[in-house]
Order: structure tokens, then sequence, then C-alpha cells
């Protein structure tokens, strides 16, 4: 009997299309298969099974013919709908951009598909990726496969923004799936549902082509299984891009070959005020068992200070908002998307009631927020306090790093919740990303790995912080963590 | 120009401050932040990138020989070069701005503080000068073109000039008078030439002021200021300036008080208005773009551009002075333009290399004769030094026939008037029309000896003492030789037959 | 610092967005919820700190001046500009008349 390959992630089926044990055909078939039979999770947007098998086709006649396989050959993943594709829909899961189809392809995803890599489709998400439950999108709730069980069957929060992803990567509707982290986007949903997701250092992949919600924070990543999985999807990602420049003009290093999870010889930083009222027993204790790992595989564990910890959230809600509403400001019915003319209008009211109709209430709510910062009067009380601050924050992260190699911490406060929990307290809901958002700041890399389950059932994940550009040793950290937990817990199938 | 200027008022008199912000479209290929081309003319929408139209995801890439340019600029206006500028977002909504914000530079422009000498009457090289402080330039976008009159109820929208590359050149609020305006705006065109930074074409609108009026009674505090946008001609410039000092004095007059806002100038009307659409724009929002990082350049660059710079117009016009011997005048004329400098100078070189004679030596002739014939020919024409019929090579082919004596000052004048018409080289029009100026002492004497025969009466006046009276023998024997004899060899024959 | 029902209304118009009354109102609070919790960054002690302007160091690169050296950067696809457009015309975007 023919093994499920959708159990299979990007390693297993690369190796697997190369070896000839199955065909790109086949992998994306079956993909196809679960991605049509998932739609209670409504993790995609649009879904393109014919791209999808186009490109898996085109794989296996480049093995027949002989030629030399990219990275990826063969595995078909998802694409956050942030990502313009040529040809086929791109949101942002935003009415605003109903209907725009670009005439040209993120430099992201072209790198994938240059490498193997097959579309299934674009994946929901958090409203220009604002958002940390998935609760934003105009495409409706994205909802986790995972469930507390024992009767509870509340539709509990993916995680946001890159909630389709988390989401279909758990289910097994993809290997894998791109991410987008502004400020927690791909470690907090990836914490949420169980999968490994990595933001690199800022400016490791382009950002051309990506729909912009804050530009000196926003990097994209990958989200899979697993580690490994990760530094692959990573590798082809990245690289040096003229079109933007903030892209770092640097090779892409193979991660994956030069992982390892021996530690020795290497020092973990914990940071003190990382210990915060409000965060799950559960999860601090799934720190201290991190801590115990890491030791395990050889690292020495040091005790750090990260001083300004408690200000990079408010400081992140100052910055982020007030580049969004600048970036945001493109969005007015001409050019693309959805247009509303009240009877009458001049153009500066069909501005407002297309805004009006076409953005969700969080977008609204930031694009407020931002224009009030950098109004006349305000801006050097908060958007320049806000960016000293964001010095502070890094300079805490570059001393702290003369002392570690990595830092570990968790990636949120507590584990994943219902729909609705939060949804009506939006600063309970950033609080969400407290974790995750001082590396944001900083431009550093990060991953979430996971790490166990709660009492309720429910996934945990740990978050590993490295030095600007070692990317290698925030997932050789993860793999070190990844082998010892053994976490191998799957939600049960009820879609 | 020692009578101030001001604007009389029913209960007084009123001064007037004039601060200038001039837009200047940088000289390059392509746009500030994109690849596409910046040529005038073009179809609609036909030269926009996917980032000039704002698409979803589309990032900046600066375009270097913008910065380049603008630091020449600042170099040649003897203004501060910033190492360390960034570029800032402006927001604000408008169809002819996709984005939704403009990327200029607010906090760190590129230039800082510089001047501009003006002559105040240039036609009077010797009448004041004023120094006009520059405050800053910065770099920025252009926006996209609106049209109204294509359809009964929509505006269209052409983004072709939308990313092209600006300089916003902001004057100091030195000018007190429509003619100070004036002549800044002139002089900085000038400049702006010279250096190569902006074709200075105001026509076409790559070059237009933005102009802040206000006004005051003498020793009293700045007035409000009212600033008048796109005014593209230096005529209408001046005459902002003028209306709108008008307007404002009959308000206050009128208890009436000046509003700070953004005006358009109507010239078919001859008056300014409020500019309704643009009244709200008044919150930008400025902060750095997040998609630049800061423009950081090294003094290998700099020294480039320092290096790379031509000689400017008042350097070039003491040179003129000092070492060509010209008058202030035609110094001051020669260099008021780079085209009639770089045109003169080309003349000059040639007319050395066929004679042989030093530019000290040639300079003069050269000077006058491209001022008053050169020009008196083009004005009749109708056409632009640019366009001229006659290059530089041929004017130094007709010089140089002069001054070896082949052809006399007066032949030349016909010379040249054929050139025109045929576009004949000088040399083959004095060849085929026999035009050669006649030397043979021989022929111009057996002239003379006629001529002194047939007047003997004029010949005993002169000899009487009126000597007035050799320019009639002169004339009689130009007359006699067809006008192709050597006027110095008639001059020499004369004088030593009569004074004999 | 906070805001009232009228700053709220001019952020909206600021920002170009439609709002009634009613989501005025609605806002205030919420928005001065956010803006209370973000004052805490007024303790913070920055004197003679810059605010950051490069998250990652690295030196702005830019462009050699040639016109379409980069298809997917520059000009002459004007279908591509034009195709997503609610409302286009004889190579134009069109939009509700603008009187100036």
């Amino acid at each position: 009997m023919m093994r499920d390959l959708t159990e299979l992630g990007i390693a297993a089926i690369r190796d697997g299309v190369a070896a000839g044990e199955f065909t790109a055909v086949e992998v994306t078939e079956a993909f196809n298969a679960n991605v049509a039979a998932a739609r209670a999770l409504n993790a995609f947007i649009v879904e393109t099974p014919e791209i999808a098998l186009d490109m898996a086709k085109a794989v296996d006649a480049d093995r027949a013919a002989g030629k030399e396989l990219g990275k990826m050959a063969g595995v078909p993943i998802g694409m956050k709908d942030l990502f313009c594709t040529e040809g086929t829909q791109t949101t942002a899961a935003s009415t605003i951009l109903s209907g725009f189809v670009p005439h040209y392809e993120s430099t992201v995803s072209a790198n994938l598909w240059k490498a193997g890599a097959a579309m299934l489709g674009k994946l929901n998400l958090d409203q220009f990726a604002m958002g940390s439950s998935n609760e934003t999108s105009a495409f409706g709730n994205v909802i986790s496969p995972w469930r507390i069980g024992g009767g509870n069957d509340a539709p509990l929060a993916p995680g946001g923004s890159s909630g389709g992803s988390s989401s279909a990567v758990s289910a097994r509707l993809c290997p894998a799936a791109t991410g987008t982290d502004t400020g927690g986007s791909i470690r907090q949903p990836a914490a949420f549902t169980g999968i490994t997701g990595v933001k690199p250092t800022y400016g490791r992949c382009s950002r051309w082509g990506v729909v912009a919600f804050a530009s000196s924070l926003d990097q994209a990543g990958p989200m899979a299984h697993d580690v490994r999985d990760c530094a692959i999807m990573l590798g082809s990602m990245a690289g040096f891009d003229p079109k933007d420049t903030t892209s770092l003009d640097l090779p892409v290093p193979d991660w994956e070959a030069a992982l390892s999870s021996d530690m020795r010889g290497k020092k973990v930083g914990i940071p003190r005020e990382y210990r915060m009222d409000g965060t799950d027993q559960d999860i601090l204790e799934s720190w201290d068992k991190g801590i115990a790992w890491l030791k395990d595989a050889g690292a020495q564990i040091i005790d750090i200070s990260l001083p300004h910890t408690q200000y990079a959230l408010p400081a992140y809600y100052i910055i982020a908002p007030a580049e969004a509403s600048s970036n945001l400001s493109r969005y007015d019915g001409v050019r693309y998307g959805m247009r509303e003319v009240p009877e009458g209008a001049n153009l500066q009211d069909m501005y407002a009631a297309t805004r009006s109709a076409g953005f969700g209430p969080e977008v609204k709510r930031r694009i407020m927020i931002g224009t009030y910062v950098l109004s006349a009067g305000f801006y050097d009380a908060y958007y320049t306090q806000a960016q000293k601050v964001r010095t502070l924050i890094s300079q805490d992260f570059e001393a702290a790093f003369q002392k570690c190699d990595v830092i570990l911490a968790p990636t949120t406060p507590t584990a994943s919740f219902s729909l609705g929990d939060k949804s009506k307290d939006p600063l309970a809901m950033y609080l969400n990303d407290v974790f995750a958002v001082p590396a944001s700041m900083a431009g550093l890399p990060a991953l979430s790995v996971p790490c166990g389950l709660n009492k309720d059932g429910l996934p945990l994940g740990l978050q590993i912080i490295g030095n600007m550009l070692d990317e290698q040793s925030v997932l050789n950290a993860g793999l070190a963590i990844e082998e010892r937990a053994g976490f191998t817990a799957r939600p049960d199938k009820w879609w | 120009m020692s009578n101030k200027y001001t604007v009389q008022g029913a209960s007084g008199e009123f001064e007037v401050i004039i601060g200038l912000e001039v837009h200047a479209q940088i000289s390059t290929q392509s746009k500030l932040f994109s690849g596409s081309s910046t040529e005038f003319g073009a179809q609609p929408n036909s030269q926009v990138s996917l980032i000039d139209a704002a698409m979803p995801g589309m990032l900046p890439v600066p375009n270097m020989e913008c910065m380049r340019q603008a630091v020449r600029t600042g170099m040649a206006l003897g203004a501060q070069i910033n190492k360390y500028s960034r570029f800032d977002r402006k927001n604000y909504f408008y169809a002819d701005l996709p984005q939704g914000y403009q990327i200029s530079q607010l906090y760190h422009p590129i230039v800082g503080e510089g001047e501009i000498e003006v002559t105040l009457d240039e036609k009077d090289p010797d009448s004041a000068t004023k120094r006009i402080g520059v405050e800053r330039i910065h770099v920025e976008q252009d926006a996209g073109k609106l049209m109204h009159d294509q359809h009964p109820t929509s505006s269209y929208v052409d983004l072709n000039r939308c990313g092209v590359a600006l300089m916003e050149i902001v004057s100091k609020p030195d000018m007190t008078s429509p003619r100070e305006a004036g002549a800044y705006v002139k002089k900085l065109r000038s400049i702006l030439r010279y250096v190569g930074s902006c074709d200075g074409n105001m026509e076409q609108g790559s070059m237009r002021a933005d102009v802040n009026v206000s006004v005051r009674r003498a020793g009293e505090e700045l007035g409000t200021r009212t600033e008048t946008k796109n005014v593209n001609s230096i005529r209408f410039l001046m005459q902002v300036v003028e209306i709108e000092a008008r307007r404002q004095v009959d308000l206050i007059e009128d208890g009436g008080t000046v509003i700070q806002e953004t005006r358009l100038f109507d010239p078919n009307r001859m008056e300014t208005r409020s500019m309704r659409s643009k009244e709200d724009a008044h919150d930008y929002r400025y902060f750095p773009d997040p998609d630049l990082l800061p423009v950081e350049l090294d003094d290998a660059f700099l020294e480039e551009c320092k290096q790379s710079l031509p000689e400017l117009p008042d350097e070039k016009r003491v040179r003129y002075e000092n070492e060509l011997g010209l008058t202030a005048y035609n110094a001051a004329v020669l260099t008021a333009e780079s085209e009639t400098s770089f045109w003169f100078e080309e003349l000059l070189a040639q007319s050395v290399e066929r004679t042989g004679k030093s530019d000290k030596d040639l300079a003069k002739q050269c000077a006058n004769w491209l001022l008053s014939e050169l020009f008196g020919a083009l004005n009749k024409l109708g056409v632009t030094l640019e366009e001229s019929p006659v290059s530089p090579s041929q004017g130094a082919e007709l010089l140089s026939l002069v001054a070896d004596g082949t052809i006399s000052g007066k032949i030349a004048k016909d010379v040249f008037e054929i050139m025109l018409e045929t576009k004949q080289g000088a040399e083959q029009i004095v060849e085929e029309k026999g035009l050669k100026q006649v030397s043979d002492t021989g022929a111009i004497e057996a002239a003379i000896n006629d001529i002194i025969a047939a007047n003997e009466d004029k010949v005993a006046q002169y000899r009487g003492g009126n000597a007035r009276l050799l320019g009639f023998f002169v004339g009689q024997t130009m007359k006699a030789m067809q006008g192709k004899a050597n006027p110095q060899i008639v001059n020499e024959i004369l004088k030593k037959k009569l004074d004999s | 610092m906070s805001v009232d029902k009228e700053t709220v209304t001019k952020i909206a118009s600021l920002a170009r967005i439609a709002i009634s009354d009613d989501e005025a109102g609605a806002l205030v609070p919420e928005l001065n919820n956010i803006l209370d919790w973000v004052d805490q960054l007024g303790e913070v002690d920055v004197s003679g700190v810059e605010p950051m302007s490069a998250v990652i160091p690295n030196k702005l690169r830019m462009r050699e001046d040639i016109i379409n050296a980069d298809p997917l950067t520059g000009g002459g696809v004007r279908d591509k500009i034009l195709a997503n457009a609610p409302d286009a015309e004889d190579g134009f975007f069109a939009v509700p008349k603008v009187i100036e």
C-alpha cells in the first residue's frame, strides 16, 4: 500500500522525488486532495490545484530529462496571501484588494518556484497581517486544527497573522508554507499549532512584491514541520535582491548542511525580564525544560538582562502603525482593488468611502493610531521617542550577544485561545506578542520550535533568538530542543 | 534700483517679502526611484513602472545620478553639502500621488545653506548686486498629472511624470521686489544649465516656482504669507508677486486678514485664487521613509562631483574681462546663459586655430560679431542660438577671412547674409563671388590717381586743413574698387598722395 | 495623551476613512486605552540616544541611471499598470472630476 505522502515534510519529499520513490505529481495530488477536504479550516483564500500540478509536472519532466533539480523540487507549498503572485489573486485578506491580480511575482515566491516548489494556493491571514488570531481577515476566521477535546470543541485561534499558514501545515494540507513576521506573525502561530517557524535577520528575504505592513519590521520566513525543513526552505527564499534597498547583499549560507544539535561550547542566555506576570505556568515550565534540554546538548546556560524588554511592545505599537498608516495610503480605489463612489462624491469622498468600506476594523484602528502619532505636534513625543527606545532595545541585544550565542525564551505567554476570546480587547490581543516583538524590533533572527503540550493538550513553543545574520545558531539550538522534546503530537482530524 | 519697491495702500506704504521654492527637474534618463524613462511628451501612462503606480509590495531604489546632480548644484551655489541625508515621506491624498505620500527630504536635506549673487539690472553690469540666500536643496519625487477636460464627469490621471526627480531649491525670504525675484530665478536657471543638472525649460515644466509672498508696513513684523503654486515663467513669477502683494495690501486696508494658504495663478484673469482642493493638506505627517536607509556620501564621491563642475558664470565673466579684455557688458551678456558662452568659446577656439593669433587678440572681434551680427540675424529669423543656421566653426571661418585681410569687415557682412541664406561656407562664397579684398597697390594707386584728378577742389580743401575730407576719398576709392580694396592700403596710399 | 471625539473625527478625515458619529464615539475609549498604554514609553530615559534609522547596519544602495535596466522596475508596461483599474479610459486612470 502506498504511504500517505501528506505526512512527509520538505526534506522527505525532496529526497523521495529525487530518488524516484514517488513523483512530484503524486505528492501534489495528495496535498490537493487534503486542501479540498479541509475547507472547514478556512486556511486558503484561493486554491490553485492546477497551478500546483503544472509546476509538479515540470519537476517530473526535469527529472526525467536528467536535469539538476532545485532544492525544493517537487515540494508543494502554501503561499501566504501577502505575497504577490503573478496571475493569481492577491488580497492581503482585505476587501480593499478584492479582485486584484498582480502582473508580477514577489521575489521570495519567485525564488521558491525557481527552487522547484509548487503553489497549492493562497493562504488566509489576518488582514494586512494585522492580528494575532487570524480573526481580522475579510475572508473569515481561520480555524486551528487543534481542539481542547473532551467535549470542548470550541474553535481555537491558529495564531496570526500567518494563521492560514500555521493551520494548513499543522493539518498537513501542505508540508510547508510561507509566513511573514512583523511582530511575531510567524513564531506565534507556529507555537499555537505545534509547528516550526523561522523569522530570519531583517534583510535576508526580499520584501519586493510582499504587501507591506511595516517596512522596517516585515520579514518573510518559512513555516514547516521541523527545523531541517525550515533551514531548507529559508535557503530557497533568502538572497540578495537589488530591487529592495534593505536587502542584504550577502551570500546565502547552506544552513541545512551546517545543522548540528551539538551545543558544546555554546552559551545560551536566559533573559530575566521575560519572566513576566500573566505568563502561564505551563509556559514557564516548558521554558525550564528547554533550559535543561540545551544544557543536555552541551550548552552553558547564563543569566542575561534585556532591560528595555517591557517597552518593546508599546514602541512596536507606535512604529508599526505609523509605518502602516503610510504604507496603506496607496489603497485608494484609483489603480486597483475596490472603489466606492457614493452619489455625487468628489475624489476625496471617494477615498474616504473606499477605505472605509475596504479596510476591516483592526486595520482602520491601526491606521488611526499611526496617523495620530505622526500628526503635527505628536511626532516627537510618540514616533521619535519610540525609535529611540528601539535603539535601546537593539543595544540591549547587542550587549547580551557579547555574553551568549543565542537567547532562549518562550514564544508566547499562553497557548492558543478560543476564537472571540480576545478580539473584543485589542490590548489583550497585542500582549500575545510580548515575547516575539523584541527580536522583530532589533531585526534579529528567531524561531519557534514545538516543545510539548499544555495541560489542555494544546501545543507550546519555545523561542530561540540569535545575533544578526546568525540564523545557523538559531537553527542549531532549535534542533537541539526538537531532538529532545520529541514532539509528535498531532491534532485529531475533525475537519 | 535705489528706489525701494513698495506697494501703496490707503494708509501708507507696504514692503513686500518674497521667498521662492523652485522645483527643478533633475536631468536624468530614468526616474528617481524606478527605471522608467523621464522623456517628455510620451503617450499617457507609457512611462510608468509598477513602482511609480504604487502597486502593492513595490519598493523604491534611488537613482545615484539624482544625488550626484543635487550635490553638484549645491557646490555651484557654494552651499553646504550634507554627507548624511535621508528621505522622508510627506503624506497626503491626491489622484496624482499614487503612493499616498511623496518621497522627499524634510529633516535631513542633501544640501544646506548657500547663496546666489544676482545683478539687479542685467542691462547694466555695473548696477548693484545682491546676495540671495539659499536655505536648502532637497531631492524629491514629482507627481503625476491630472486632466480635467477630456470627460464630462471624470478627471484623467497620467502618471508619466510621477516619480521624476526634482530638486527643490528653497530660497531665504530675501527678495523684496518682483525684479529681484525674476533676477534670482534667471540666475538660478543659468547656473543649473551650466552645471547640467536641469535643462531649465519652464514651458515644459522642468522648472517651476512656488512663490511665497507677504507684505508689511515698514519696520513691522513679517506678515502672513501665501504660497502661489507652480508658476512656470519668469514673467508670470513677477506678475504673481505684484498681484499677490496688491491683493494682500488691499485686503489689509479693508480690515481683512491674510490667511496662510495655497493659491493658484490664473494668467488669463491676472489674479491668484485660493486652491480649495489642497485646503486640508496641511498635516503632512512627515517621517523617515522606512523603505530607504540614510544616504551616506563618501569623500571620493564628493571629490568627483567637484572635479566635474564646469566654470560657472560668475567666474567666467571675470575671466572674460580680465584675461580676454572684453567689456564688462559683453562679458556679462556672453556668460548669462551657458549656451551663449559655450558658443562663444567654440568660436574663439576655432578662430585661434585658423589664424594662429592669440585668443586675447581675437576675443573682442568674436564677441562683437556674435553679439551684434549673429544675434541680430537670429532675432530676425526668430530662432535661438541652438537653432542657428551658422555653426561656431562656420563663424570662425568667416572671421578668420577678415582677420587675415582676405575680405574687409564690410564684405564680411554681405558674406554672412549669403551664409544664412545658402548655408555655404564663407571661403566658398568669397571664392565664387570674387569678393577677395584687393591688396594690389598698383590697382589701388591707379584708382586713387583717377579720383584725385576728378576732385581737385576737394584735394585743395583737404590740403587747406579740412582733414575730415579723407573719409570722402576713402569712400570714393572703395566705391571705385567695388568695396574690395584693402582699407588699410587705401588709407596709406591716400595719405601719402594727399599729404605730399 | 488622549483623544476626544473631535480628534478622532479629524484623524479619520486625515486618514481618509469615512466614519459615522457613533463609530467615532466608539473609537475614543479604544484608542485612549492603547494610547494610555504606549504612554509608558515616556518613562524611558533616552537622553543621548539616536532614533533608530537602520535596524541592521547596511548602506543605502543606489542604482545607475539606466532606463528599464530591469523590466520589473521599468516603464513601457501600460497594460499591466491599467489592468486592475476600477475605471480606466483612453490609457488613463479615471477618477471623479476634480475641481482645482
